[in-house]
Parts: structure tokens; C-alpha cells; sequence
């Protein structure tokens, strides 16, 4: 079953593409044979640009490998990755550089995902000097727009991340990965580690950023409300395949699967009175 | 996994007729910065526990509840200060308790778990080992009873592959059993309260829930009293039975969970519920639209010098707000609300 409609409908051609993508890790003991993992289980979808696909599941199911595989910072074993018609697994080097400048990914914790040691200016544009193609002015620039962009105010450039708090340090974290304007942002629990009150704040910015430069999202969460708020589509996984997939009210009114029932089942909510929406 | 209603309503009679175990009386703490100049974390801190009782803390980060979680055994950084308040154990103020009085309290009446369990474990001691290390340091007993009582806790909390999991090393077990197993260690010498610092942060939701049921079920149990300490509000409906929310250092607000959680009075606890996105199946409701947020931010240079500290972020002040503190309101007997909107 290939779900390739999205949920706006349209017949656009997909920005990513993701086909059979295996992921096998060999764990090997000092004595006996090596122990074989399937990370990733031939994991197929689509994503359409502008659009959110969250991806859901327990810790262990294959979400982040999934997210390293689309960075390039892994090679799956076997399948495809075809990122705007082009397959991204069997690229070279060089042009694998200009692929991840369109793939950026987002931590969990952004305050070990950024160099303490550095400040704020230093984050934001080693990905502008990485890449070679701007000179000081305009890496000026573009720092100063982004800084404006993700709402952080331009005297914080100086201090270091640490003296940041943390929505503004993840704040940070997106403005370092806009820079580059990428196409996909890989969201992989961004939202986790923040306070209730600053997820919020930063579930907006994301979803405001969508809005004007149709940015194209891959959310993964193991939050199923922010989930089901966030994204056109939702796809469940558990040990390393996706085992159900399709817009938010779908999955939240029939839940097909048991990983779904139990994922959704395990959302905390406030009040007794919200308890309705799932017994229905 | 919910108790069923009219057993909570048991419980809590149960629990008014009783004295409280714990009694924390305006608690000040300070931490010393660079130089001599002091910030306060807690800043006149009253609550009272029951026996049996679970209060959940809420608060974000910044708010003094780790601070809060600390100064109940005095197990706080170097550079804290407690400045004012008491906290009463069975009668007995622990501020003014010797170390080895202290020392006697912690883990045999009083005990802690922490956040993250990969780091409170030791890596290359078993875990079974790690328990009855706890079990004798409270005490000295005899080779055979420590092993026994050890087997005894785990079968208590592993009910299923006791054995094998008390002979694994912590990094054989996944996030869950690792923190089962700090929990092992906190009930080991049969404590009667236990503080919990945000014990399911690290866990997926499933996880989480199978840790709250493990805290239910000893509450059932062993009659333990809890104060569990949480950023996340969702996770205290169906688990708490008091909610006492925090902001800068300040009870908000505290009373019972289903009233703080189901009807929120205080503007700070109402605006941080309506900020997390609700989980409703009904087609098109709000998806995508804005949360509303509350502006601004609680670090230590946006708190105003004088009124209320939630003043500036709240979207229903009033002039009296800039002036002077808020004293607590009392809703009902045991629901609190410091703010002048309920001030009579």
C-alpha cells in the first residue's frame, strides 16, 4: 500500500521519497556469532514540499536512524532516498555536500547540540563558511535576517549558548539551520526538552515559517497531541516499519494498529473532560 | 490505570483526618552568585503533605523546583543559602537537624530520585549490588537478611524477571527498568516519603505510564507519601492528588489535582494549560492555528521589582498587580490562589 495523495490533496510532485529503505545494524559480541538488528524495515513514503510529516513511535522504533539516513549521516544498507527526483544514497561526497545543504536537522537538546565554547554569531554562520560560496558581507546579512526571522534579538550574538535560555538557545538552533535555506528541516524531538509554555512559542514559529517560505517539515515526536496539531500527516512506527499511516483525524478516530492505540493511549492530558475524544 | 472515583474520594477522607508528615512553612532559599550578591529560588514556599499523599509540583525550568526537591533533605549546592522558613518532618525541623541526624532521615524516612537514571547508577556494579548497597549503608545487618530483603524489593518492583534483572548491569536495561531500578533504591529501607525530580523526562510515553502505575501501586502498597516534581502538566491528571504550581520561586497556586487541573483560577496555570494542544479527534479543529503562548519569559532580569512576579506576562492585570505581592486566596478549604483576582 502506497499512500501517495497528501493531505492538501494536490498532485504535486513530492520533494522527498523515500523507497524499501532497510537499515541493518551488526552488533558484534567478543565470542559467538555477530547479532543482526533491522533498524529500519523497508520504510517507505512521500512527502509532498510545504508540507509536515510527523513520524511517532517508542524510543527504539527506528525514528532517529530514519532522520540520520535523509541527513546523509548514515548509509541505509539498502532502498532509496530521492530527494527533488534526485537518489541522495548513492551520491559522492561533493555532491552530497550540496544535498544536505538542503536537508538541515534539528536536535532534541539544543543546548548539546551547540558548541558551549562558542558564541552565538560563531554558530550561526560556520554552515555560511562551510559552504564557501559568501563573502563576509553577506554572511553578515543573512546572519542579521535570520536572527530577525526566528524573533531573537541582535545583542545576543555575542554570548555564548549556554547564557541563552532554552527556547531561545533552540530558537538559535533553527535560525543556524535557515541560513543555509534549506527545503526539508528534519525535526527530530525539537520540541521535547522545552518547557510547556516555550513549545509553544516555537511550534509557532515553525508552523509561521511553513506559512510564508513553505518550508517542508519531518516531525519526529513521541508527542501524539503536538503530532496531531503540527502535521498534514502522521506515520506510526514501531521496531523499524512504519505500521500505519495518514492524516491526524484518521489515526486519532480509527486507529488501526495496536502501536497506535497504545501511543495514543499513553497521551497524558489535562482534565478529565478531554478523556471523550478517545472513547468515541 | 485510573482509580476509579469514589475510591479517590475514600482516599482523600482517609487523608484529612490525618496530621500532616510533612510541613513546609515559608521556605526561602538564595543562591550566592559571583561577588556576594544573592538570588533567591524560593521565595516563601508553604505547603503541607499527607500521609499517602501524592503532590505534584509543576513548574518550568527556572521556577525553584529542583531547589524545592533539595532543600526538603538539604542535599542543596554549595552556594545555597536557606534564608527563612521551616521544614517540619514528623514534628522535627530538618533546617535545624544535625548531619547525623540528617543522615538518619535521608533514604530511611526521606528519599530522592532523580532525572536521569544512566547517571545516578553506577555502570559496572550490578544492579542488584546497587540496591543493597543502599540497604546497608541505612544499617548493618546481617549477609543473609540484606540479600533476602534485596530479592524481596526487586520481586516488589520487577515482578517479572526478578532474578535477571537484579544480576544485570545498568546499561543491559532499557530507560524504563533503569529507572525502575532508582526507584528499587529509593524504597529500599521503607521510607514514608518520597520526592521525585522529574522522574519520566527522559522516557517515551509509554514508559512514563508504566512508571506512574509503578508509583501508584507502591502508594497502594506501602502507603508512601510522594511529591513528584514535573514541567509537564498533562501528567498529573489521573496520578496526583494535590497539584501546587511554581512560578519564579512562588506558589501560584495549589489545591486539589482535579480542581487545579479541571478548573484553573490562577492566570499563569491557565494560560500554560491552554498552551500544550489538545488531543481531539474531531476534524479541523484549530489544527495548524496558533497556540497561545504566554510573552515573555521568567528568567531573573524580567521579573519585576515590586507587585506580582507574573505581572508582566499576564494578559489579565490589573493596577494594583504592579504594586504590591498578592497574598494568597483561599477558594476552598484546601484550593490556594495568589492572586488579587480572588482576593476578597
Amino acid at each position: 500500500m502506497k499512500v501517495e495523495a497528501t493531505a492538501t490533496g494536490k498532485n504535486v510532485h513530492p520533494l522527498l521519497k523515500v523507497e524499501n529503505l532497510v537499515k541493518r545494524y551488526t552488533k558484534r559480541s567478543l565470542a559467538g556469532t555477530p547479532e543482526e538488528l533491522l533498524a529500519l524495515d523497508s520504510v517507505s513514503f512521500t512527502i509532498s514540499p510545504g508540507t509536515t510529516l510527523a513520524v511517532v513511535g517508542e524510543s527504539g522504533s527506528g525514528k532517529s536512524t530514519l532522520a540520520n539516513c535523509l541527513a546523509c549521516l548514515e548509509s541505509p544498507t539498502s532502498g532509496n532516498i530521492w530527494f527533488e527526483g534526485k537518489d541522495i544514497v548513492k551520491l559522492e561526497e561533493r555532491a552530497c555536500r550540496q544535498v544536505r545543504r538542503q536537508i538541515q536537522l534539528i536536535f532534541q537538546d539544543p543546548a548539546s547540540s551547540l558548541n558551549p565554547r562558542w558564541s552565538a554569531f560563531e554558530v550561526l554562520v560556520e554552515p555560511l563558511i562551510l559552504q564557501r560560496k559568501f563573502n563576509r558581507e553577506e554572511i553578515k546579512k543573512r546572519v542579521n535576517y535570520w536572527l530577525g526571522r526566528v524573533g531573537l534579538s541582535q545583542d545576543i550574538v555575542g554570548r555564548s549558548p549556554m547564557e541563552l535560555s532554552g527556547g531561545q538557545r533552540q530558537r538559535l538552533a533553527i535560525a543556524r539551520a535557515l541560513t543555509l535555506e534549506p527545503k526539508l528541516l528534519i525535526l527530530d524531538e525539537a520540541l521535547s526538552a522545552l518547557d510547556c509554555s516555550v513549545q509553544a512559542q516555537i511550534a509557532n514559529l515553525l508552523m509561521e515559517l511553513q506559512g510564508s517560505l513553505g518550508m517542508t517539515y519531518l516531525f519526529i515526536t513521541h508527542d501524539l497531541a503536538m503530532a496531531a496539531h503540527f502535521a498534514d500527516e502522521i506515520a506510526v512506527m514501531d521496531r523499524g516499519r512504519i505500521v500505519e499511516q495518514g492524516p491526524p483525524n484518521k489515526i486519532f478516530i480509527q486507529p488501526e494498529q495496536e502501536t497506535t492505540r497504545r501511543l495514543l493511549a499513553a497521551v497524558p492530558r489535562i482534565g478529565r473532560g478531554d478523556q471523550s475524544a478517545l472513547e468515541r | 490505570m485510573i482509580l476509579p472515583q469514589h475510591e479517590l474520594e475514600d482516599g482523600r477522607k482517609q487523608v484529612q483526618r490525618m496530621t500532616a508528615i510533612l510541613e513546609i512553612h515559608d521556605l526561602h532559599v538564595s543562591y550566592r552568585s559571583s561577588g556576594s550578591e544573592l538570588s533567591p529560588a524560593l521565595k516563601g514556599v508553604s505547603f503541607r503533605l499527607m500521609p499517602g499523599e501524592i503532590m505534584g509540583v509543576l513548574g518550568e525550568s527556572g521556577s525553584g523546583k529542583s531547589t524545592l526537591a533539595g532543600s526538603l533533605v538539604r542535599l542543596l549546592p554549595g552556594n545555597a543559602l536557606v534564608t527563612g522558613g521551616t521544614v517540619q518532618f514528623e514534628g522535627k525541623d530538618l533546617l535545624q537537624a544535625n548531619p547525623d541526624e540528617l543522615q538518619a532521615i535521608r533514604g530511611r524516612h526521606i528519599s530522592l530520585i532523580f532525572q536521569e537514571p544512566s547517571l545516578a547508577l553506577h555502570p559496572t556494579i550490578r544492579v542488584g549490588e546497587q540496591v543493597r548497597q543502599v540497604l546497608a549503608a541505612h544499617g548493618s545487618r546481617g549477609k543473609r537478611t540484606l540479600n533476602e530483603r534485596t530479592r524481596q524489593i526487586f520481586a516488589e518492583i520487577f515482578p517479572e524477571e526478578t532474578d535477571r534483572i537484579s544480576r544485570s548491569y545498568p546499561h543491559q536495561l532499557s530507560g524504563g527498568q533503569r529507572q525502575r531500578v532508582l526507584i528499587a533504591q529509593a524504597i529500599a529501607c521503607g521510607p514514608s516519603v518520597v520526592v521525585a525530580d522529574e522522574p519520566t523526562a527522559s522516557l517515551d510515553p509509554t514508559t512514563q505510564m508504566e512508571i506512574l502505575g509503578v508509583f501508584r501501586r507502591l502508594r497502594e502498597r506501602l502507603g508512601l507519601a510522594m511529591i513528584f516534581i514535573t514541567h509537564n502538566p498533562a501528567l498529573l491528571s489521573d496520578f496526583a492528588d494535590h497539584v501546587l504550581v511554581l512560578y519564579a520561586g512562588e506558589v501560584a497556586e495549589c489545591g486539589p489535582a482535579e480542581s487545579v487541573l479541571g478548573l484553573p483560577r490562577h492566570p499563569y496555570t491557565k494560560a500554560l494549560f491552554q498552551s500544550t494542544p489538545a488531543v481531539s479527534g474531531k476534524p479541523g479543529t484549530g489544527r495548524k492555528a496558533k497556540l497561545p503562548v504566554i510573552l515573555g519569559d521568567s528568567s531573573r532580569s524580567s521579573l519585576p521589582i515590586r507587585g506580582c512576579c507574573f505581572e508582566p506576562r499576564c494578559t489579565e492585570r490589573m493596577e494594583i498587580c504592579k504594586e504590591r505581592e498578592p497574598s494568597p486566596a483561599n477558594l476552598s478549604v484546601s484550593h490556594t490562589v495568589s492572586c488579587f483576582k480572588y482576593e476578597s
